[in-house]
């Protein structure tokens, strides 16, 4: 974490005096104790050689682009777990509203279900408002939740949509802050899908080119970075009109066998064949039910 | 960043299990920062640069460091981006109550009081360094720092940030009281660009702002046109 280097060695040691006479009982607000304990725990794991199983994370690329009409979100479909691909074809645009959707990068679970809690809470604040939700409503009640989990949710998020001010784009990183821009990118396929927004990216885009170069950033994403792959999923956000378009481009179609390794009947000559058959009673039976329920 | 704060001999780094996300995907982002602000007969004058980072990679490098927590009372962020904007959003909402409160528009010191109440209370778990300043009928353009740790002193000349080390001789040998406020400008504007060429944590363009009882104005400076020095 990139600080003023000099002050952050000063501010340790003051910050060390100044915690050993403190001792605060319960100051409330969130307790982050098990979290230590679990780093501990993984740290005592590791030593002895076994390591804890890994959250699914989704690698991932992420993009969203702001063109004339509206928003374009982009996402690539690989999720990973460890150095194991764990769904070839998973789903990142998440609905948050009709009109605002949110890709998701990270720890796969933490983006779908904080996306599915937002888009509650959104649908009940839209039913008390009676008006259609604002994409800086979603993007504040985003961002708080995220800081009071002080990063331990890790979300990385690209919110967009359309609403009565306009299209907007928000890029959301587990911590908590957020940057409203008209081009973002998230996950670890980012940089290679920024080099290709940096390049092509012009304010008051058409829905064609503007399609083609969402496209062709994951696709950057997808072919230059292990953490993503597969097919890439689009989502046209317009005034009025969504657009959730699974899979846009099939990049990665997996391919015909052009041989096998099965071998033919008949490649193995039979010399002689003797059939001995085994005359066997049944003695017991047992049956044991299964309770599938 | 607060959990590993307090366990500093882990050794192993237990978070990274996934070779195929990078480092940078964890850091937390950091506002790097160079921030300045400038006291002037009748207002104030602010500037920040652009640059957010998180780890090695700038994730935002058009940021807007300068934020309005009301009409005439501006701040600006260093440090941890999501502690400085949850920060700044809690005050806004506390400063608009107050004033709605006292019918009548809010102090300075009001403001930057609220910001060291925040800060100083949660001061463990926070990573903020904010320079507060703005116009009140009482005392005119004041310029209030809030460092780590949630100090409160109000100076005439502040610079904040990882860039900051850079531009506290220029700064000291180049201010005098009683400058107009096209001077500051100027003078912000050099101090900015040079900090911004030594530090590494800071980039992008600069944002500067001035703040008077007539208003508010905003400039950007882009890259191509920033101050030119020797050096460059």
């Amino acid at each position: 974490m990139k600080r003023n280097a000099t002050s952050r060695k000063y501010g340790l040691v003051l910050s060390k005096m100044a915690t050993v006479t403190v001792c605060r009982t319960n100051p409330g607000g969130f307790n982050f104790e098990n979290c230590k304990r679990n780093l501990l725990l993984e740290a005592e794991a590791n030593r002895v050689g076994y390591s804890l199983p890994t959250a699914t994370k989704t690698g991932t690329t992420i993009c969203g682009l702001v063109y004339r009409d509206g928003v374009i979100l982009g996402a690539d479909t690989r999720a990973t777990e460890g150095m194991v691909v764990a769904d070839k074809n998973c789903s990142k645009i998440h609905y948050i509203s009709p009109n605002i959707y949110c890709c998701g990068a990270g720890t796969a679970a933490d983006t779908e279900m904080t996306t599915r809690i937002i888009s509650s809470n959104l649908e009940l604040h839209s039913l008390s408002t009676g008006r259609l939700p604002r994409v800086a409503t979603a993007n504040r009640m985003l961002k708080q939740m995220l800081f009071r989990y002080q990063g331990y949710i890790g979300a990385a998020l690209v919110l967009g949509g359309v609403d009565c001010n306009g299209p907007h784009l928000y890029s959301i990183y587990p911590h908590g802050s957020t940057d409203k821009l008209p081009y973002v990118t998230m996950g670890s396929g980012s940089l290679a899908a920024m080099a290709v927004f940096e390049d092509r990216y012009r304010p008051d885009m058409e829905e064609a080119e503007a399609k083609q170069l969402v496209r062709d950033a994951i696709a950057a994403g997808i072919f230059n970075d292990l953490g993503s792959g597969s097919n890439i999923d689009l989502c046209v956000i317009t005034k009025g009109k969504v657009d959730y378009i699974r899979p846009h481009d099939e990049a990665n179609k997996k391919g015909v066998r052009t041989g096998d390794y099965k071998y033919k009947r008949g490649t193995t000559g039979v010399l002689t064949k003797m059939v001995t058959p085994l005359a066997l009673d049944v003695v017991e039976e047992t049956v044991t039910t299964m309770d599938t329920s | 960043m607060a959990a590993t704060a307090l366990m500093p001999n882990l050794g192993l780094n237990v978070c990274a299990n996934s070779d195929l996300v990078p480092d940078w995907t964890d850091q937390e982002v950091s506002t790097g920062t160079t921030i300045m602000a400038v006291e002037y007969d009748g207002g104030v004058v602010i500037g920040a640069d652009s640059r957010t980072t998180t780890g090695a990679y700038i994730a935002n490098r058009v940021t807007d460091k300068l934020t309005p927590i009301h009409d005439r009372i501006f701040c600006c962020r260093s440090g941890s981006a999501a502690d400085t904007q949850a920060i700044a959003d809690v005050v806004t909402y506390q400063l608009g109550f107050h004033s709605i409160e006292l019918d009548e528009p809010p102090l300075v010191e009001t403001a930057a009081n609220l910001f060291k109440a925040s800060c100083y209370r949660y001061r463990e778990e926070l990573t903020a360094g904010i320079l507060v300043a703005g116009w009140d009928r009482r005392k005119g353009g004041q310029v209030y720092s809030v460092p780590i740790g949630g100090m409160l002193v109000r100076q005439p000349v502040s610079v904040g940030g990882s860039g900051s080390s850079y531009i506290y001789g220029f700064m000291d040998s180049n201010y005098k009281p009683g400058l107009s406020r096209e001077q500051c400008l100027e003078l912000t504007a050099a101090a900015l660009s040079l900090a911004m060429e030594r530090d590494g944590s800071s980039g992008g363009v600069i944002r500067l702002a001035s703040i008077s009882e007539e208003g508010l104005e905003r400039r950007v400076i882009l890259g191509n046109q920033l101050p030119r020095f020797f050096t460059r």
